[in-house]
């Protein structure tokens, strides 16, 4: 599937690794929660680069103590009105997973900006869908009323900014 | 009151033009309707039993006469010439077309209005005390800490699709005039010895099928300390609260399943990881925002009026108005004047787009230009002149806004029930108006003093019957609406659920199964007894057994 990194549609170098199949040596795969508990230190062991895909209902405490371990994380949404990913994607960070994070499943593109907001680096969207229609939504706003992990500055220090330039 | 600067009126005018875009799509069917839904329920459009309703915010419940002005307007051009304030200091407006609401909005930005997040699974508007800023026994203005969290929880990105709905409501005071403990976060300003501002917060209460009285979750969280704490609860619960079952995903199923103490050391321990943040609320914002609520500049005027005694001393209906419906306030020589919905000509809560008019011309003559909401679907004019309030009680009069029951038997709140809403198992509006009927004697309402009767026409709770003295809960019996019973809830400081007395009673019957309980209440009532002091000190029996004499003949 095409995924969207910013502003662009971007080549997908990661595979999503059946339970069943083996793990290849060059890594990039994308392996379930389950099969990580299973094979950690097969995965820990692996030289190539390693995902794993938490779904909406396995918290990233499961891996607080393994996130070194992944380059990439994919956060699954099983439906757009399950917003439990963006606080995972926030806690991630605040954890201090370095790697990429991925929202994957039923997004819609009017949530674009909330995903980028709660540090997402990329996601995952549908055959045939363009760039330019999801970031119709980030440009909705010229600034947030809140802090988040963008660097967007929020409405209330631009306002201290006028206020100090004003003095 | 607050106004928006160049960045608030930016964010409202560029959230029209996204919803605008939303709605195209929709109508050009690139949104389904199930995707679609979440979109236009977060801009407080619904779909109702007839056709879409849309919810006004009125953040914690404080409008200008413009305001009022232009919500006539609307009700006239988009409604049929009603608005309907509602128990969260909204308002709603029934009828609109689908392909006329971004004009709407976009009418309603041009007075700083909005109706973000009014609806849907995120943070709802926010309330607060409805005599901020009046009332003698407050700490601060709760509405400046309520506009500090609306603009924190506005699109906040991380809690726009939580579990469940998520309502906060702000008090300064002991005395509990907004439901504080019955909502998803109640917090109460506090000072401390050292005289520093903070919140004591209370967490998990709530209404609905399943009521609860909040718990405290922090005693004092500092002032700057506020939205962190609020984010850090909001967060536990978005990865902890339940997604399986929509009727347990609110907040108190969590409190309840998790344990306080739990979910408190979750909560803190997310808070003290990103409490010395960005999210420290600085204190420049905070005095920018102050700034806005400062007192209006009253006149100083002496305590007692010559011509207001004079006038409550020649006129009865002037001085059982002044009783039943005026409150002290603050600042000497003023008053808060309560101006009930609860009229005999409409439904509770219901206001014409002339009475609208009518009332932004009173607001600006005698009330510096500022009206607010109730949570019991009243309005307040929250700074009057005491040497005013007779010409005020005549002209309210003339439009039909000089009930003088606030707090009364008839001062109901009603949820819009079947007559409306698509969730209703029975209709409420009906039942409201016989009630009134019976008690339309205003002699009679006062000798009953303060009793408050509560209506839903479902489970759903919205007319708030668990916290009434009296609540009515509609229940449907193989097509026949019934009425449940519920007796010695609170919503105020005093918080309680009601209990159910007994078997509920059919639409006929349960004007008279209310009034039996009200006689029997005044038979047994001590000297200044209300109608819940005496239930609490009976008990649930005495009434139970006067209500089903039947039961008791069986049973002897």
């Amino acid at each position: 599937m095409p995924l969207l990194k910013g502003r662009n549609i971007v080549e997908d170098a990661w595979t999503l690794l059946a339970d069943n199949l083996e793990l290849p040596e060059a890594g990039f795969v994308i392996v379930s929660l389950d099969r990580f508990i299973r094979d950690r230190d097969l995965l820990v062991a692996c030289s190539g680069p390693i995902g794993v895909r938490l779904s909406s209902a396995q918290s990233p405490e499961l891996i607080a103590d393994a996130l070194e371990v992944f380059s990439l994380i994919e956060l699954e949404f099983p439906a757009f009105t399950d917003g439990r990913p963006y606080s995972y994607a926030q806690l991630l960070h605040r954890l201090g997973f370095a790697g990429e994070i991925r929202a994957v499943g039923n997004v819609l593109r009017d949530q674009y900006l909330n995903l980028k907001r709660c540090g997402f680096d990329a996601l995952e969207i549908k055959e045939g869908e363009t760039a330019e229609e999801w970031c119709i939504a980030t440009g909705a706003f010229s600034a947030p009323y809140q802090v988040a992990y963008d660097t967007e500055k929020p409405i209330m220090s631009l306002r201290e900014k006028r206020l100090a330039a004003a003095s | 009151m607050y106004r928006y600067d160049e960045f608030d009126r930016k964010f409202v005018n560029e959230r029209v033009a996204e919803f605008r875009g939303q709605v195209a799509r929709r109508m050009s069917g690139e949104l389904s309707e199930e995707e679609f839904r979440p979109l236009r329920l977060m801009n407080g459009l619904y779909l109702q039993l007839h056709a879409y309703m849309l919810r006004v915010a009125i953040p914690y419940g404080t409008f200008s006469a413009e305001q009022m002005r232009k919500l006539a307007q609307i009700a006239r051009t988009y409604d049929r010439g009603y608005g309907h304030f509602t128990t969260r200091q909204n308002i709603q407006f029934n009828w609109p077309k689908l392909e006329d609401v971004p004009n709407l909005l976009a009418e309603l930005a041009d007075v700083e209005m909005h109706a973000i997040q009014t609806s849907g699974n995120c943070i709802r508007n926010v309330t607060a005390d409805p005599y901020a800023g009046a009332i003698v026994d407050e700490v601060d203005d709760s509405r400046i800490w309520a506009e500090i969290v609306r603009q924190w929880s506005t699109l906040h990105p991380e809690f726009t699709f939580l579990g469940r709905k998520f309502k906060i409501a702000v008090s300064a005071s002991d005395y509990d005039r907004a439901v504080v403990r019955f909502h998803d976060i109640g917090l109460f300003i506090k000072k401390n010895d050292a005289g520093e501002t903070g919140f004591e917060v209370w967490i998990g209460g709530g209404l609905g099928r399943t009521p609860m009285i909040g718990k405290i979750s922090n005693e004092f969280v500092p002032a700057e300390d506020l939205l962190s704490y609020l984010e850090a609860v909001l967060r536990v619960y978005n990865m902890n609260g339940r997604r399986d079952n929509k009727y347990k995903a609110r907040i108190k199923i969590l409190v309840h399943e998790t344990g306080l103490d739990e979910l408190r050391a979750q909560i803190d321990a997310e808070w003290a990881a990103i409490k010395d943040s960005a999210l420290k609320v600085p204190e420049y914002e905070i005095e920018r925002i102050r700034v806005y609520f400062a007192p209006p500049p009253f006149e100083t005027l002496n305590a007692v009026d010559r011509g207001f005694e004079t006038k409550k001393f020649e006129n009865p209906e002037f001085s059982r108005w002044v009783n039943g419906n005026v409150v002290a306030h603050k600042q000497v020589g003023y008053a808060i004047v309560n101006i009930s919905l609860k009229t005999d000509d409409l439904p509770p809560g219901d206001i014409t787009a002339d009475q609208m008019d009518n009332l932004a011309d009173l607001a600006e003559n005698y009330s510096f230009d500022e009206i607010r909401a109730t949570h019991e679907q009243n309005l307040v004019f929250a700074h009057v002149k005491q040497s005013e309030l007779f010409e005020l009680w005549r002209e309210l009069g003339e439009i039909g806004l000089a009930m003088p029951n606030i707090g009364k038997v008839t001062d109901m709140i009603v949820c819009p029930g079947l007559d409306y809403c698509g969730l209703a198992n029975t209709r409420s509006i009906p039942v409201a108006q016989r009630i009134s009927k019976r008690y339309a004697d205003l002699d009679q309402q006062f000798d009953l003093g303060e009793l408050k009767l509560k209506i839903s026409g479902c489970i759903n709770a919205c007319g708030h019957h668990h916290v009434g003295h009296i609540g009515l809960l509609g229940v449907d019996r193989r097509g026949e609406e019934f009425y449940q019973i519920t007796l010695g809830g609170s919503g105020a400081e005093d918080a309680a659920i009601g209990s159910i007395i007994g078997p509920a009673f059919s639409s006929s019957d349960i004007v008279d199964a209310v009034e039996e309980l009200i006689n029997f209440y005044v038979e047994i009532r001590n000297q200044g007894e209300r109608f819940l002091d005496t239930y609490r000190r009976v008990g649930a029996a005495p009434f139970k057994s006067r209500l089903y004499p039947e039961k008791l003949d069986a049973a002897a």
